[in-house]
């Protein structure tokens, strides 16, 4: 059985590590700023105990006065997982660090999220629309936006 | 004198046979040899997640059924596990089992289908496939007894199932449980040891077991590489905790590996059909036990995010549903197998020649359905 890693147990080992990142949590979910993500996610990766190796899935919700940029993390050799959240202010120009250079399975996740949800991913190596077409108006899993 | 070559970019697909429906590739060749990929996505993209935003959330369980349409019974599986999630709904016992059986009956069809489709690829044109799916047929028939459909089932319900089995799905089923061991031999007989195969198969495509975990690729690809990683086993959902069975795990990560992987994941398949049909609380009667639990027509999940994954026959496929306490699903996220193997590619393709690839686009096994969505 897989099982949910303590955010707060990762929390207070992280606001150890990393005073910055601004780590809060609830149950089996750990937020932090999204300024701070990549530090963080690279520290999830290799900080012993944790060792969560696999990206099982990058989402974002639209919350419209936020956006929350959802990681979903697991360990294979360890076998237990974790949700990491951040929460992205702003419609205009909203961003996170990208985390393609951690897990690179976060390639084309990240892609979509910018895609569909319009959140950019800063330092993704080659961050362009994948599932609609480059001249596509707007974001369509964006509360706010107009279908055909 | 020496020969200056240029290189030159194709497309390949998205009307090509051997794509798996519309995908495209715009590949660079150096002669044959492949030097650059771009994979370009979105034709069959019909904003799935969108949807299901403005549909109650048991008329989402029609949508995912179109996801990966040779496999909709366990779309429908990791819907409705996030769904009871979200709720704390617990589902009636005879239902689970009759998902289990389901789900198995619907992996040994969707590996059937890959298998025909990844000969048909090689240049074995239509025999493999026809014998493959001579049985996918049987499956099909039996689901057909189930729901009343072949393709798009819709069979789950959160709480259970649609509907009991009828009376003629158990012969059935018992005939097919015997039938299908000795065409799985013939299988491994006609296709693992054939020559041709193996040349073309083996150490073709190679995906490293770090490159397969670090790229988050999920089910027969990444358990070929060698890391013996299956959700039923790993993080065992529904009842599958009750059964005894094995996960085949490749060691060179090669085409013909995830080929294997395959075919043997039909025989554990079968092992978990039988333990389950042995195990089934009020055995082959009808509608004596209930298949599905009491829940409102119109569900109302209190406020709050869930996460429920399956072992799809392509991978781990998961749901991310985010509730506001209304009837319709705030956000419905799906975490697609297809999609997310795609994104080793481009290490798995390159330096290799036009002809394998698509041997290697076979042997990952998309479903454009579930890539797109």
């Amino acid at each position: 059985m897989t099982v949910a890693l303590s955010a707060q147990e990762v929390g207070e080992r992280l606001e150890k590590d990393l005073p910055g990142a601004g780590a809060s949590w609830q149950m089996d979910q750990l937020q932090v700023r999204p300024e701070a993500v990549r530090e963080v996610c690279r520290w999830l990766k290799v900080e012993s105990g944790l060792e969560l190796d696999y990206l099982v899935a990058i989402t974002a919700v639209d919350f419209v006065d936020h956006f929350e940029v959802v990681y979903h993390l697991a360990s294979i050799g360890r076998n237990h997982s974790l949700v990491l959240k951040t929460k992205v202010f702003g419609r205009e120009t909203p961003a996170v660090p990208s985390v393609v250079e951690v897990w690179q399975g976060a390639d084309l996740q990240e892609r979509e999220v910018w895609d569909l949800m319009g959140v950019r991913f800063e330092g993704h190596p080659n961050l362009k629309r994948i599932l609609t077409w480059e001249e596509f108006p707007g974001h369509p899993l964006r509360k706010d936006f107009q279908g055909a | 004198m020496t020969l200056r070559t240029e290189p030159v970019t194709v497309n390949i697909g998205p009307q090509h046979p051997s794509t798996h429906g519309v995908f495209r590739l715009r590949v660079t060749f150096d002669g044959e040899v492949i030097q650059e990929v771009e994979p370009v996505f979105g034709y069959l993209h019909r904003g799935s997640e969108k949807l299901a935003e403005e549909r109650t959330y048991s008329q989402v369980i029609t949508l995912t059924d179109r996801l990966d349409y040779v496999a909709s019974m366990t779309n429908n599986q990791a819907y409705v596990l996030a769904l009871e999630k979200l709720c704390h709904v617990q589902p009636a016992e005879r239902g689970l089992y009759l998902r289990v059986i389901a789900a198995e009956l619907q992996r040994i069809a969707s590996h059937l289908v890959a298998t025909g489709f990844l000969l048909q690829d090689l240049g074995a044109f239509g025999t493999p496939l026809m014998y493959c799916f001579r049985e996918r047929e049987r499956i099909l028939d039996m689901f057909e007894m189930l729901c009343g459909a072949r393709i798009t089932h819709s069979y789950l319900r959160i709480g259970g199932v649609f509907q009991d089995a009828p009376e003629e799905f158990w012969p059935a089923l018992r005939i097919f449980l015997h039938d299908m061991p000795p065409y799985i031999d013939e299988y491994e007989q006609l296709l693992a040891e054939n020559e041709i195969l193996v040349a073309r198969t083996k150490g073709v495509g190679l995906l490293s077991q770090e490159m397969a975990i670090a790229s988050s690729t999920s089910g027969p690809v990444l358990r070929a590489s060698g890391v013996p990683w299956d959700l039923r086993k790993a993080d065992p959902y529904e009842v599958y905790d009750r059964f005894d069975f094995d996960i085949p795990v490749g060691t060179a990560g090669d085409s013909y590996d995830r080929f294997i992987v395959r075919i043997q994941e039909m025989r554990q398949s079968l092992r978990i059909v039988q333990q389950a049909v042995d195990q089934l609380p009020g055995g082959t009667s009808v509608g004596k036990v209930p298949v599905r639990a009491k829940v409102p027509f119109f569900i109302r999940p209190p406020v709050g995010d869930a996460y429920a994954h399956v072992e799809a026959p392509k991978g781990e496929l998961g749901f991310y549903l985010v509730s506001d306490g209304s009837i319709a699903p705030y956000r419905c996220k799906i975490r697609s197998p297809s999609f997310i193997n795609l994104t080793p590619l481009k290490e798995m393709l390159i330096g290799w020649k036009l002809a394998d690839l698509v041997v290697i686009l076979g042997s990952i096994d998309i479903n454009m359905g579930e890539v797109d969505r």
